[in-house]
């Protein structure tokens, strides 16, 4: 007889993800969301529009066979600016969510497995984080002048500087609840036979932690980073819309819905797309998180 | 209880010295300094003044003794005069710290009631109908943003209907009642809090509901209803109120964002403003009194908590 090899662990949760049709849903319009970002340019030149260049001869056109959901203001084409902040509130999203998860895994895994005074002062700090008023903070760190820090003024200036700023707050005050979560996961590791094992045969603690701890601490940590990626997209919108966010000529949902306010009575099409496209990001990245959440703890009743 | 008490407040002071003294940093690296202000404003100031000035407003020295010479005069009262407003801070500071507490309290009941109303609801009648329409209400409001849902109601209640006014505060003499301006952000408030804290009451319900005492009332023939009130909800309150005090200080400053919108006049509007202006003395005590808006919270976690769960003692509170 010939059975076919038992499947591991991640095949398994990989099948129960893929029957899960809200997960899969919001996997493709991330997908779709993602491929139109970087296609953006092409976009562009394929219609012969822009999402940058101002055009004041075209200001709040109706849609058109060109303009596909008509221009703003400036005359710019809202379809390309759509484009163009979902790739920067993506990114943002997604490099702002797994820094973060690199920061907060470093931190709780040391505490969980260091123990005593190290694991008592990294978990004070984390709560003197989480216990930091997060909006303000957000504000004031991307209102900071970086040259006061020593940084060079010409790369502060510059304009990638404004968006590695943002992704780099939201590593500095995301990390608490991933940081939690490894050093739970690690302090219930640690006092497993397997681990007791690979000490008595001398394994370093680095190789402990990396081979034994964290693959099998890291599902919680995967789950809680999809879904910060979502909370993250949702405060970079936020934060471009009060202007302290993601910076002009670079666009973005959130400042592309700050100049919609003051053009609510006037254009009020202009202040729907970018929030639809804003609550259609986010439910698509917490459908795949609930997805992950079921699919790596199938035992526990679907929250 | 009151050693208890003592202890935690002993221990929130410590967090929040250390807190301000966080803030006082980052304030110092907000671009300029006051005297680079006062120096724009002149264009006759000498570099001797300019050094003058600098001892005057004590910039030259380091940061610790600005903090402490900070710290003193605001534990007796004085915070400083607005940079951009000319008046005292706290002058400036009170009254946007009462429209704050009234625009988030207010929020702050009707969202708890809510949610946890619905949160049971959903719990308990797991895979219904309802269930799923509370779920996908409370999916929206972890999935709006907060300005954006406000936009959309002054779409419709102020510019389309014009039952509301769009924004700002009431004044006298003007023909809407006062409470019309609180209307429209304390719903938006309402409609993006019910969501996260919705789903928290439903999983926490769920969790009681599977434990043996539960089919045990079940089996005993216990009316349902009293089941749900007297052996779920109450058990499943424990985790709920602790994430509710929680969020009390989270709402407090969460609330940026839809004062900004509504043009309402209170502590998040205020700090965005101060920030943006530079106007130091007035940033720092916005976000210190935010911060202590959040140790409250926090304090009234724990007591909460350890009132609720007669299995915490309140000397002897383990770490979650």
């Amino acid at each position: 007889m010939n059975m076919p090899p038992p499947a591991t662990v991640w095949q398994l949760r990989w099948r129960r993800l893929r029957a899960d049709r809200a997960a899969m849903l919001g996997a493709a319009a991330l997908l779709v969301l993602g491929l139109g970002a970087a296609g953006a340019g092409v976009f562009e030149s394929w219609l012969g529009v822009s999402g940058v260049e101002t055009d004041l001869f075209s200001r709040f056109d109706p849609p058109s066979a060109a303009h596909w959901l008509g221009t703003d203001d400036a005359g710019r084409d809202v379809v390309a600016r759509l484009l163009r902040g979902g790739g920067v509130s993506l990114s943002v999203g997604l490099l702002g969510a797994i820094s973060a998860s690199v920061i907060g895994t470093l931190i709780g895994a040391t505490a969980g497995y260091v123990r005593g005074w190290v694991d008592a002062i990294l978990m004070r700090f984390t709560d003197f984080v989480i216990g930091l008023p997060w909006l303000p903070m957000l504000i004031i760190l991307a209102a900071l002048d970086l040259t006061k820090l020593g940084l060079p003024a010409a790369f502060v200036r510059s304009g990638g500087a404004n968006f590695w700023r943002i992704v780099a707050i939201f590593a500095l005050l995301g990390w608490t609840g991933v940081a939690r979560l490894a050093r739970a996961g690690t302090l219930a590791l640690a006092e497993q036979e397997f681990v007791y094992a690979a000490r008595a045969q001398g394994a370093s603690p680095w190789r402990i932690l990396s081979v034994h701890i964290l693959p099998n601490a890291i599902s919680p940590v995967i789950v809680a980073t999809t879904l910060a990626m979502g909370r993250i997209v949702l405060a970079e919108s936020g934060l471009s819309f009060l202007g302290v966010g993601i910076q002009p000529p670079q666009t973005s949902w959130g400042g592309m819905l700050n100049n919609a306010l003051d053009l609510i009575g006037t254009a009020p099409a202009l202040a729907i797309y970018p929030g639809v496209m804003i609550l259609i990001t986010v439910v698509a990245i917490n459908f795949l998180g609930d997805g992950l959440q079921s699919a790596f703890d199938p035992g526990h009743e679907r929250r | 209880m009151l050693r208890f008490l003592i202890a935690r407040g002993g221990g929130a002071v410590v967090v929040l010295l250390a807190k301000s003294f966080v803030i006082f940093l980052l304030i110092g690296l907000m671009p300029g300094d006051p005297v680079d202000l006062l120096m724009n404003a002149n264009p006759d100031a000498r570099p001797e003044d300019v050094e003058h000035l600098r001892a005057i407003y004590g910039v030259d020295q380091p940061v610790i003794e600005r903090y402490a010479r900070w710290l003193g005069s605001a534990l007796h009262g004085d915070f400083g005069y607005s940079r951009g407003q000319h008046r005292p801070v706290l002058e400036i500071v009170l009254p946007a710290l009462g429209n704050t507490i009234l625009l988030t309290g207010t929020a702050f009941v009707l969202s708890t009631l809510i949610a946890v109303a619905l949160g049971t609801v959903a719990g308990i009648r797991r895979g219904t109908p309802l269930d799923r329409a509370i779920n996908l209400f409370a999916y929206a409001g972890i999935s709006l943003p907060s300005f954006w849902l406000g936009l959309l109601l002054i779409y419709l209640f102020a510019v389309h209907l014009g039952w509301l006014p769009a924004g700002g505060m009431p004044r006298p003499g003007q023909a809407q009642p006062a409470w019309a301006y609180l209307v429209m952000p304390v719903l938006t408030l309402v409609i993006v809090e019910v969501g996260g804290l919705a789903r928290y009451t439903r999983s926490a319900v769920l969790d009681v509901l599977g434990q043996d005492h539960v089919r045990t009332a079940h089996a005993k023939g216990l009316a349902p209803m009293r089941v749900a009130l007297r052996h779920v909800l109450r058990n499943a309150l424990v985790p709920v109120v602790t994430v509710i005090a929680l969020g009390v200080g989270h709402l407090f400053s969460g609330a940026l964002l839809v004062e900004v919108v509504f043009a309402y006049r209170g502590m998040g509007r205020l700090t965005l403003e101060a920030i943006m202006g530079n106007d130091y003395n007035l940033a720092l005590v916005c976000l210190l009194f935010t911060t202590i808006m959040i140790v409250i919270g926090s304090m009234l976690a724990d007591i909460a908590y350890a009132w609720l769960d007669p299995r915490i003692g309140l000397e002897g509170r383990t770490r979650r």
